[in-house]
């Protein structure tokens, strides 16, 4: 067995599957990433996913168009996040029960629409996914080349997001605002920032990434719409992002670690280990669950984090 | 010539400004006018609306009555930003400062310009305003690792970095030490020399009469008076705040020192950033003595409280109330001794707001008999001992069962007094427990601490209000940087050398 672990095909098949598997998860953590910095958990995200996960698959389906599909995907995110902006921002509710009953109210929903569109066939209808695209030279490189560079288009760009959203945080004037809201929205207000709505757009931002990320897994990693295709990809998503510290970067390798034990515990499945396969499963939870206890004690939680913002409080 | 005319117009007025809040008139008709070059004093007694009327000139509240004019034109402010346009910036009393960011980020944000952060551009913008104001910050410092005067001066940077021309600051000597407070004070005469306009607002009387040019006060949302510094008295200034003559008479009683009855021997506690707070601090408690504690707040005053309380376990050394060792870090033992404990944050530690003023009386009793046996309460009890402590400490409630909430401040301060002081403690342990607290309330608490004396307790008085330390203690000790930087008694304690002390300085 061991040979077979250290066989050239068994390591480039890992990392190619590492990064596909990681790609919704990166997704989803610099979405929340974003919204949290602002000052708001929404634990939508898992229902959100669902839901775009849906919405795309349905749309390809109608259309045949996959972009169109990952771009209405991304709207239905958009729209779940201005409900939580609703519920936890303007009415001031408990981010936690907003986040929650928004998780349950879209993962009803995705289903709903889903049967409302194709019944419940004996064989669920399926899709032409993204297929990987190769990138000329790169891909030729010897041995790693391969992996790396023969994937689906949503995983480069979603690469191109890691650096893109570090840069909108901390180099630009949105990224200042967002990020002072998070930790002191009366300082953000008393110079004039509109409190509110940097959040709601902040929210927004991260609704679109949850859309993609949930797409993703109907539009490229499989060809099909299953209630279950998250599967706990959203809650990873937050666990990345308290392990990332809030940071981009530390998230996405974060992401990329779980995306590579998934990939990993699927091959010693097909191994034949002598082990039920449920053990397996759970190693990516498990690893995730002794990181957080290693790392998240040292995290720096943005001060602002679950707090409702609002003016008219007397004694401010 | 010219600056004569200026002089005559008023750079902002306020006419019959009124705010309401859902049940109180927090300002009522309130006029107010302010000069260039000029540095105006608004004065009263906490919850007079000062606060209030400030944040409605700053855009933070919208008015729910009269006029606000700039420049002799009428303006209508629907959020801060509108007052910054305008030129007037606040500096609240709690700073408004993003302790994970950068002096530079702090000073820019809301006036980054174009969309990516031109940092460079900000921090030559940035080091030419604390050049010309004598106002010097490192750009690149995390706020953080400012001292407290330090981030005032980031305050001040950040509203001239706004080229705010009216700064309004709020109470902005209440956390600094006697020789910040003069370095400040030369700040604003610099900033006033260079045409800015300042509203002081403060409840200490000497500042008041030290920095401003004209006093306006507040009593109850009402403006009742105003004066030109040169043509009134402290004195007189006072009575206008109180409304009454003010006088806290006290009776000092007579006590006798006896045996130690609280002693800390070379205490040891880091604070929440894990700072070393509190270093090395020994000092020994007597009975029938009123020990007090000076220092500017943040100086490890909190941390030798949370260590006395039990809340926190000393790093080092040993606690011992009447001659017997206390483990640390365990408050029922330390409830076991008796010693009275009144914190220095009464909502947040002190009480819990959502239960009823009877829970909060028996937080600490209701373990042990007769309030409690084989682990039933006793509701006949409870409500006789609630009975005696609002009789005897004459708490103004609705009555036992209502949540603590619904109590003002001086009467939440009373529950905590009657819960303390209701077992006739041999140690109390006050810390700041008349901060926030009206005129009346403060002579309650003051009486109630030397009363505690009288009767044979010592009592260790916790506080950064030099006034109340000078008034009720036997003998001083000054905390800076969790050190004691000395010793004296009150007899031959001078205020010029206390204060040198609270600001690190050794003669």
């Amino acid at each position: 067995m061991m040979s077979e672990i250290f066989s050239v095909a068994f390591i480039t098949g890992l990392i190619g599957a590492t990064l596909r598997m990681s790609t919704p998860i990166i997704l989803a953590t610099l979405g929340e990433i974003i919204t949290e910095r602002s000052g708001v958990l929404n634990l939508g995200i898992e229902g959100t996913m669902l839901f775009g996960a849906a919405l795309g698959f349905l749309t390809t389906l109608a259309t045949g168009n996959l972009w169109l599909g990952v771009f209405v995907a991304a709207l239905g995110g958009i729209a779940l996040s201005l409900l939580m902006a609703v519920l936890a921002v303007y009415l001031g509710l408990s981010q936690h029960v907003s986040g929650l009953g928004i998780t349950l109210f879209a993962s009803g929903l995705a289903m709903f629409i889903y049967r409302l569109v194709v019944g419940s066939p004996i064989v669920p209808p399926v899709i032409t996914p993204f297929t990987p695209v190769a990138i000329p030279l790169l891909s030729r490189i010897p041995i790693l080349g391969g992996s790396f560079f023969t994937q689906y288009s949503l995983t480069y760009i979603t690469w191109a997001l890691i650096p893109l959203v570090s840069i909108f945080l901390f180099k630009t004037r949105a990224g200042l605002r967002v990020r002072t809201i998070g930790q002191n929205p009366f300082a953000a207000d008393t110079v004039g920032v509109n409190v509110n709505l940097t959040r709601t757009l902040s929210l927004a931002a991260g609704g679109a990434f949850f859309g993609v990320a949930g797409a993703f897994l109907t539009l490229a990693h499989q060809n099909m719409f299953l209630i279950d295709v998250i599967g706990g990809r959203g809650w990873i998503a937050i666990a990345m992002t308290i392990f990332g510290n809030w940071n981009p970067l530390m998230g996405a390798v974060g992401a990329l670690i779980f995306g590579f034990l998934d990939a990993f515990q699927l091959r010693m499945q097909t191994l034949g280990v002598d082990l039920p396969f449920h053990i397996f499963l759970m190693i990516p939870y498990l690893i995730t669950i002794l990181a957080l206890i290693s790392v998240s004690r040292k995290a720096t939680v943005p001060a602002g984090l679950l707090k409702p913002y609002r003016r008219e409080d007397k004694g401010g | 010539m010219e600056v004569s005319v200026l002089e005559k117009q008023a750079v902002i007025e306020m006419r019959g400004v009124t705010k309401r809040f859902v049940d109180v008139i927090a300002n009522d008709k309130v006029d107010l006018k302010l000069y260039a070059k000029e540095v105006v004093g608004l004065l009263g007694e906490n919850g007079a609306g000062k606060t209030t009327l400030m944040n409605v000139l700053f855009g933070y509240y919208n008015l729910d009555g009269g006029k606000l004019l700039i420049n002799e034109k009428e303006v209508t402010f629907n959020s801060p930003k509108d007052a910054i346009n305008n030129g007037i910036a606040m500096i609240h009393q709690h700073f408004t400062l993003v302790q994970t960011q950068t002096v530079l980020e702090n000073a820019m944000i809301g006036m980054e310009g174009s969309f990516f952060l031109d940092k460079k551009k900000a921090k030559e913008k940035l080091l030419k305003i604390e050049k010309q104001f004598g106002l010097n910050l490192n750009p690149d410092a995390l706020v953080w690792t400012l001292s407290i005067g330090e981030q005032q001066k980031l305050e001040i940077l950040k509203a001239l970095y706004r080229g705010a021309k009216i700064l309004i600051m709020d109470e902005p000597t209440a956390v600094l030490a006697p020789t910040e407070t003069v370095e400040l004070f030369e700040t604003l005469r610099t900033l006033v020399d260079s045409g800015h306009s300042i509203i002081f607002i403060s409840h200490h009387l000497q500042e008041v009469m030290d920095i401003c040019d004209r006093v306006i006060v507040l009593r109850n949302g009402i403006r009742v008076a105003e004066r030109t510094v040169a043509d009134t008295t402290i004195p007189e200034l006072a009575s206008l705040m109180v409304g009454r003559e003010l006088l806290e008479r006290l009776e000092k009683g007579e006590s006798s020192i006896g045996e130690p009855v609280l002693e800390a021997r070379n205490l040891k506690a880091r604070n929440n950033r894990g700072i070393v707070a509190v270093d090395n601090l020994s000092f020994i408690l007597r009975e029938g003595e009123v020990l007090g504690v000076a220092g500017v707040s943040g100086n490890g005053q909190t941390e030798l409280s949370e260590m006395l309380f039990g809340q926190v376990k000393p790093e080092e050394g040993e606690i011992f109330i009447s001659g017997v060792e206390v483990p640390g870090g365990n408050p029922s033992e330390i409830i076991k001794t008796g010693m009275a404990r009144i914190p220095e944050d009464r909502i947040a530690t002190g009480l819990f707001m959502d239960l009823s003023v009877k829970e909060n009386m028996i937080l600490e009793s209701h373990v042990s008999e007769p309030i409690s046996k084989n682990g039933l309460i006793n509701m006949k009890e409870i409500r006789d001992f609630a009975q005696n402590c609002i009789e005897n400490f004459s708490v103004k409630t609705d009555g036992m069962d209502v949540p603590v909430k619904t109590l003002s401040g001086g009467n939440l301060q009373k529950v905590i007094l009657a819960r303390e002081l209701v077992g006739k403690p041999k140690v109390v342990v006050a810390c700041q427990p008349t901060r926030g607290l009206d005129v009346g309330a403060m002579e309650y608490v003051h009486q109630a601490m030397l009363d505690q004396k009288t009767e044979g307790a010592g009592v260790l008085l916790i506080s950064d209000d030099l006034d109340e330390i000078f008034l009720l203690s036997d003998r001083i000790i000054v905390m800076y940087e969790g050190k004691i930087m000395g010793e004296v008694s009150s007899e031959e304690a001078d205020r010029d050398k206390i204060g040198l002390w609270m600001s690190g300085v050794t003669s």
